[in-house]
């Protein structure tokens, strides 16, 4: 692999890369997402592969395994290039079909396109899907049209080329300045300003300065940073270069997923292939900037995606959160200024220099900016991976994205946020996707994770549910998150069981409060977020067994 | 190291830059009880007994004390409705695990909090990792751990270094703030049945 030495040089590699693609070739895309692995997608691919070969199609039809498409809820999907004809719910016995009447034949097998479930309407192609075409999808509509394995693949499509912009054409200064005016919010959950926190980092006394992807997203009900991270690992890659560029550091950190095969095997792909083409390492293109990262893995406890207990994790210690009271961005691995954002966020940075903060400011609401990736579950038609500008109300993600609620079932319940998050009823479903207006409902939006309840759902149990995730993912250091969960979890099965005391809501309250209050991290400050939402939107229920 | 100036419950006091809130109010006189907290060792803010609320730029929050750095200007308050309400409610948590400590008896009585609250689950350990602590950072041999995590966390002896060092030791039972026994009983345990669990040696 030859080395880029220069804006220039990467230029003509991605030159080079366009001229070498024909635009008629077709290429078969099949979604290796988390959803579609879990629906036999191997088999899907080496179907495609057999009968590529014995219908003599070898070398003349791209295949490529790619990051999720997004529509989990019918896959394995199957998109055909440069048709863009897309195939769901595809199983091996499909295949022979599809190569020979599609790909060559270039005829629709009428019997796997999208049909609408309530009024059996087609849609052929990747665009006119409801699901899709209601979304604008800036981060994760790559995913289908490149190999995450193929660093070309990237380049292609105009990958590192706001690197390029931002190592030649701007002083560190102005890569900040334009990430704060593009005024990007933190998507790890608390939406907190980017650039401010890489202002903090940078101007922080000690020279030497850290920056962090977390991608640990162990939040119940979270799967779009894998969808992203795992489709288009250069696109993060590129995002986090950028920052440590502006913020001044020349070491960075990845912290993912112990138990994610392909997500691991991307990432390290994508680093040594980055390092060979001179887009990491010691004098990145030419430019006498040098910037590498080690990957990390997370230890398997929810708490360890925590900031400050990931930090201590990458230090090699327990990882049990510690008091912020001095920022990480000021003292954080090791006591350096380290700067962490989520993978959405990184993802968001290239864009930006790319076109620019007032591009960026034009999508999205006053106060937040740009598209955000949501992932959809619970009773909802189309789960997966939805991306949307801010804005968009609930009511559009649900019904026009979403495709409403299965069963002909009423909706009930929105949750954002997993564990640690709140539910809202169905009559604010005209929210807007916002930080703020969320926040004020009662449903911090957190990492983007988006779970639907239709009217059979017990909200007394959901609390329940989600406490008892909590009291095993604690690390159980502080007092009021280890007692407080477990004394609020004896009081809700009694609930549960119809056996609940007068009083019991009191205490709930209580305990409640002193958990936020006196909590040592976020995870104990926020742990009774659901159940104090479903206390304020749904107090009759737990009433109702209340004697 | 420059002198700051802060105010704790009304009382001005100066202290050294980089010390805590907890360590301001002692040099004052001022009490902000503790459980998890100990001199020798390196701050924890477990226990969350310590809390206070701290008010800087007009912008009041709890924080733990032994933890929370002082900065001028900053004003503390020790007894507030809500710091009482956290110190009563922690009280009530960690007696149902270790009902006749003395001095968390003592304390209970100080913020009326009724050891009889919740339902008694009687650990004796309320997990402030003194001993844990104190074997890492003093004696610096790591006998003692904590393991598992969230309510089912504990402390354990290793019991091969257990055998070695802890006999002639034994300096982590005196810290102990409910009940030395405790340790003495994690302690026997490891050496006698190093390779059972508590709930199997129950059982057995």
């Amino acid at each position: 692999m030859q080395r880029i030495n220069s804006a220039a040089e990467l230029d003509a590699r991605r030159e080079d890369i366009r001229a070498g693609k024909d635009a008629d070739r077709p290429a078969i895309a099949v979604c290796s997402g988390a959803g579609c692995a879990g629906l036999s997608n191997g088999r899907v691919i080496a179907a495609f592969e057999k009968e590529l070969e014995s219908q003599g199609l070898a070398g003349k039809v791209d295949l490529r395994a790619t990051g999720c498409h997004g529509l989990c809820e019918l896959g394995p999907n199957v998109v055909i290039y440069p048709e863009e004809i897309y195939y769901v719910h595809v199983k091996p016995e499909d295949v022979a079909e599809i190569v020979k009447e599609t790909v060559q034949g270039k005829k629709v097998v009428d019997r796997l396109v999208y049909s609408d479930p309530a009024s059996g309407e087609k849609a052929v192609h990747l665009s006119e899907i409801p699901f899709y075409k209601y979304q604008s999808r800036n981060l994760i509509g790559n995913n289908t049209r490149i190999n995450p394995s193929s660093i070309d693949d990237y380049i292609g499509i105009g990958g590192y080329a706001a690197l390029a912009k931002a190592l030649f054409g701007m002083k560190p200064e102005q890569v900040l300045d334009e990430v704060k005016k593009a005024n990007l919010r933190g998507r790890g959950g608390g939406g907190f300003p980017a650039g401010l926190k890489w202002e903090t980092t940078r101007n922080a006394p000690e020279k030497e300065k850290y920056v962090i992807v977390n991608g640990h997203e162990g939040e119940p009900g979270a799967f779009m940073d894998r969808a992203v991270f795992t489709g288009n690992p250069h696109l993060v890659l590129e995002g986090l270069i950028i920052g440590a560029y502006a913020i001044g550091a020349h070491q960075g950190f990845i912290y993912t997923r112990h138990d994610s095969k392909l997500l691991k095997q991307n990432i390290d792909r994508a680093l040594k292939q980055a390092r060979e083409n001179g887009l990491l390492g010691e004098n990145i293109l030419g430019s006498g900037f040098d910037f590498d990262v080690e990957v990390h893995f997370d230890v398997g406890i929810f708490v360890s995606g925590e900031s400050s207990a990931l930090m201590r994790s990458i230090e090699g210690k327990n990882p049990e959160p510690r008091p912020k009271y001095i920022r990480t961005s000021v003292s954080g691995i090791w006591d350096k200024p380290s700067n962490l954002n989520n993978v959405e966020t990184w993802a968001n940075v290239p864009q930006i220099i790319e076109k620019g903060a007032e591009w960026y400011t034009g999508i999205g609401t006053e106060s937040s900016k740009g598209t955000k990736m949501i992932s959809l579950s619970g009773n909802i038609v189309n789960s997966g991976v939805v991306e949307v500008p801010f804005g968009t109300t609930l009511r559009q993600i649900i019904f026009d994205i979403g495709g409403g609620i299965p069963g002909g079932k009423k909706l009930k319940a929105l949750h954002f946020g997993g564990a640690m998050g709140g539910s809202i009823p169905e009559s604010l479903i005209d929210t807007p996707l916002d930080f703020d207006a969320l926040k004020k409902v009662g449903a911090p939006m957190g990492a983007g994770a988006l779970m639907v309840m239709d009217e059979d759902t017990d909200m007394v149990e959901m609390a329940r549910f989600f406490l008892t995730f909590l009291t095993n993912e604690s690390c159980g250091k502080c007092v009021p998150c280890r007692e407080g969960i477990q004394q609020l979890l004896k009081i809700l099965t009694d609930i549960c069981k119809g056996e609940g005391k007068k009083g019991d809501i009191e205490t709930m309250e209580e305990i409640a409060d002193v958990m936020s209050a006196a909590s040592l991290c976020s995870l104990g400050k926020t742990a009774t977020d659901p159940l104090r939402g479903t206390l304020k939107y749904f107090r009759e229920e737990y009433e109702t067994n209340i004697h | 190291m420059g002198d700051i100036t802060l105010e704790i419950d009304g009382k001005s006091i100066a202290a050294k830059e980089g010390t805590t809130v907890l360590e301001a109010a002692r040099s004052a006189d001022i009490f902000i009880p503790t459980l998890c907290h100990n001199e020798m060792l390196e701050p924890y803010g477990g226990c969350r007994l310590c809390t206070v609320e701290v008010e800087s730029r007009g912008r009041k929050k709890l924080v733990a004390s032994c933890l929370y750095p002082v900065e001028p200007d900053l004003i503390v308050r020790t007894r507030t409705e809500m710091v009482d309400k956290v110190r009563k409610l922690v009280l009530e948590f960690l007696l149902a695990h270790a009902p006749d400590s003395v001095r968390m008896n003592e304390l209970a009585a100080e913020y009326g909090a009724d050891k009889d609250r919740f339902g008694k689950e009687s650990s004796f350990c309320i997990l402030c990792g003194l001993c844990v602590r104190y074997c890492a950072e003093v004696k610096k041999r790591n006998v003692i751990g904590f393991v598992d995590q969230g309510a089912k966390r504990e402390i354990n002896f290793i019991p091969e270094l257990a055998a070695q060092y802890c006999w002639d030791c034994k300096e982590c039972f005196p810290l102990c703030p409910t009940s030395y026994l405790q340790a003495a009983y994690h302690l026997t345990h490891a050496i006698a049945f190093p390779s059972l669990s508590l709930d199997e040696v129950a059982q057995a």
